[in-house]
């Protein structure tokens, strides 16, 4: 057991609390530096891809899980990000300048699905959501001048001011340094007094507004960084797809988007990546069980559906908090070993929140 | 002409929207949970009947009554299993759950050999018949929708005006605690009410299966609900049904008049436009929280 005297108040908001946070994020850190040599280029694409949807989650993260805002349409910012990627780079745009215009509209466009957030909450603005998500979607079909309509289009490799990044290890670099990047500018606006609000936010609007919190405002700030964040994780993936049509970013990604966070865990950074780690590993892992599996349930096309489905019941059933709240648990178990109680995560039962009354 | 025959299309159209949107409203009613599984019951209720009639050769009405008992035991039953155990969680969880229970539907129904992933046509005895009425022609299909969904709404109106179990769920409905210190056997009326709710899906199934086909994704028109829900007001069971009568015939004359491609998204540009005007939907009540 770890104890961590404090000595002043600025170890309280210090990004890594303690020696063990310093070594075991610099492996980690360590690890995927020397993935590229260590890796067959399949599985080197796949940890590209984990990387994406981990920026991805985390967008999602700070609006579903810290600011409590749930959107079911936010493959809709996914796509626009892509989109508008995949259209400045093919008008020749450097990649830098591309990725900022990307995230840029979408974060333009997540402030005006967010305009619903300021009126609305609960299931309406889910289904705020998805009509946003619905209608972005059939915008990307329709348009075909723009986006090239049901056919797609296709982009090309990013090029930084001449330097072309057309290998896998070169972008598989790219997208380390973007996520990096990504998740120090999420964990910093959640230690700062932002991020404090739209905790405050997630837990009681009612409470935030009296202590002060301008909901409207910070909704908005959280919708469209969220957007901004998601938007960025849809300008690598049309670089990585290299081809993008109407149909990835439909109402199944933005459900796969909000799987991820759910298995990853609710309200935590760590969720995004194991939830994305999760998404990725997993069609992998049933493609391998479909050899052992009888053929007719082996073959059969909704195999990957009903998995995911089980997988998430069993989750919101039993482990509310997702893999990383299964992770808490284990830790907490080793640490204080052999002094684990049962009830020591127990969960707490609530009377039935209404929404209606909110 | 045209205009009668598109509102009657539309208004077809709509009563499977609205069926499928009592289904929400009515689990919303009784327990605050949002159930994204309506669409794939009512995929479930409608190749359940598929089943009954082609495969097992009952003869129509018996196949459509045992499928919608059917589809209502397997509410209770869903309820019971993976509902009731998580009351209480965020509403969101729930959200989820039931997502994951879609997923698992669509996926266990094509995982059926040979006919799980098959399109089917649903064989009832007035398929393809026509009634003429001067010059307005009329699909029995069509009217078979709209006089069923009268029906059934005058015999749910019947059920929650005057029978002690509608009471009692009208009462659990406005508040649970209240009705629970009044005696009334709240969760078990939480069971009834995602029964019920199963059963009114499986009606929607078996009604919208004879217009278009049966096959494993038929449960995606239940996403169109969600609009008929919000426009009606979410708590509210006539609004549901006026909700899906409006998307209807939204969606009927945006098909005619407007440019192709504004019908698939014409019901949500409404919702928008009402979350917009009117959060609180047709019928919806305004209630708000003083502290």
């Amino acid at each position: 057991m770890r104890f961590i005297f404090k000595t002043n108040y600025g170890q309280d908001i210090r990004l890594a609390k303690h020696g063990g946070h310093v070594f075991w994020y610099a492996l980690l850190m360590l690890t995927m530096l020397a993935a590229p040599w260590v890796l067959s280029e399949y599985f080197l694409a796949q940890l590209t891809f984990v990387l994406i949807y981990s920026i991805a989650g985390l967008g999602l993260m700070l609006l579903a899980g810290f600011t409590g805002q749930f959107s079911i349409g936010h493959a809709a910012f996914l796509g626009v990000g892509a989109y508008a990627q995949a259209v400045f780079t093919n008008m020749g745009l450097p990649f830098p300048l591309a990725l900022a215009l990307a995230a840029g509209l979408a974060a333009a466009i997540g402030m005006v699905v967010g305009v619903p957030a300021l009126r609305v909450k609960g299931i309406y603005l889910g289904i705020a959501t998805l009509s946003c998500g619905f209608i972005v979607e059939e915008v990307f079909a329709r348009w075909d001048s723009v986006t090239g309509g049901r056919k797609g289009m296709h982009v090309t490799a990013p090029d930084i001011f001449g330097w072309t990044l057309d290998t896998g290890e070169e972008f598989f670099y790219l997208c380390l340094v973007l996520t990096v990047l990504c998740t120090l500018a999420i964990v910093n606006i959640l230690r700062s007094s932002t991020g404090r609000a739209f905790v405050a936010i997630r837990d009681s609007e009612v409470s935030a507004q009296s202590m002060g919190i301008h909901l409207a405002r910070y909704k908005t700030i959280s919708f469209a960084l969220s957007a901004a964040i998601t938007g960025m994780a849809g300008a690598l993936y049309a670089h990585k797809m290299q081809f993008i049509s109407p149909d990835q970013f439909g109402l199944l990604q933005s459900i796969e988007l909000l799987l991820l966070i759910v298995v990853g865990g609710l309200g935590s950074v760590h969720g995004a990546f194991l939830g994305a780690l999760f998404l990725i590993s997993m069609p992998q892992l049933i493609a391998l069980a479909k050899d052992y599996l009888p053929a007719a349930i082996g073959t059969a096309p909704g195999l990957q559906g009903v998995v995911f489905g089980v997988i998430l019941i069993a989750f919101v059933m039993f482990e509310p908090m997702g893999i990383y709240g299964r992770w808490l648990k284990m830790r907490t178990w080793l640490q204080i070993f052999p002094f684990y109680r049962q009830g020591m995560f127990k969960r707490q039962k609530a009377f039935q929140k209404s929404d209606r009354l909110s | 002409m045209q205009t009668i025959q598109l509102l009657i299309s539309g208004i077809a159209q709509g009563c499977i929207y609205g069926l499928i949107a009592l289904g929400f409203v009515l689990i919303y009613k009784a327990t605050e949970t949002v159930s994204f599984v309506q669409g794939d019951l009512m995929m479930v209720g409608a190749f359940c009947g598929l089943g009954l009639m082609t495969f097992l050769g009952f003869p129509f009405w018996l196949s459509v009554i045992s499928a919608i008992i059917a589809m209502g035991a397997a509410g209770v039953l869903l309820e019971r299993v993976v509902i009731r155990p998580i009351l209480g969680q965020p509403a969101f969880s729930i959200v989820m759950l039931t997502i994951g229970i879609g997923y698992v539907l669509r996926g266990l129904i094509t995982m059926i050999p040979t006919i799980g992933t098959e399109t089917y046509v649903l064989p009832v005895p007035y398929k393809d018949q026509i009634w003429k009425l001067g010059e307005l022609v009329l699909n029995v299909e069509q009217m078979a929708v709209i006089g069923t969904t009268a029906v059934l709404c005058l015999v749910l109106f019947a059920v929650f005006k005057y029978s002690k179990l509608g009471i009692a769920m009208q009462a659990s409905s406005q508040n649970q605690l209240a009705a629970y210190y009044m005696g009334i056997p709240v969760k078990r009326l939480n069971g009834l009410v995602w029964g019920l709710a199963a059963a009114v899906a499986a009606i929607a199934g078996l009604l919208l299966a004879p217009i278009t086909f049966v096959h494993a994704n038929l449960g995606f028109v239940g996403l169109k609900a969600f609009p008929a829900a919000v426009i009606g007001g979410f708590g509210s069971l006539p609004g549901a049904i006026v909700g899906g009568l409006v998307i209807g015939l939204v969606e009927s004359f945006a098909g005619f008049y407007a440019p192709e491609g504004i019908k698939d998204i014409a019901p949500y540009i409404a919702v928008l436009i009402m979350l917009w005007i009117k959060p609180n939907g047709i019928f919806g009540d305004k209630l708000r929280k003083k502290v």
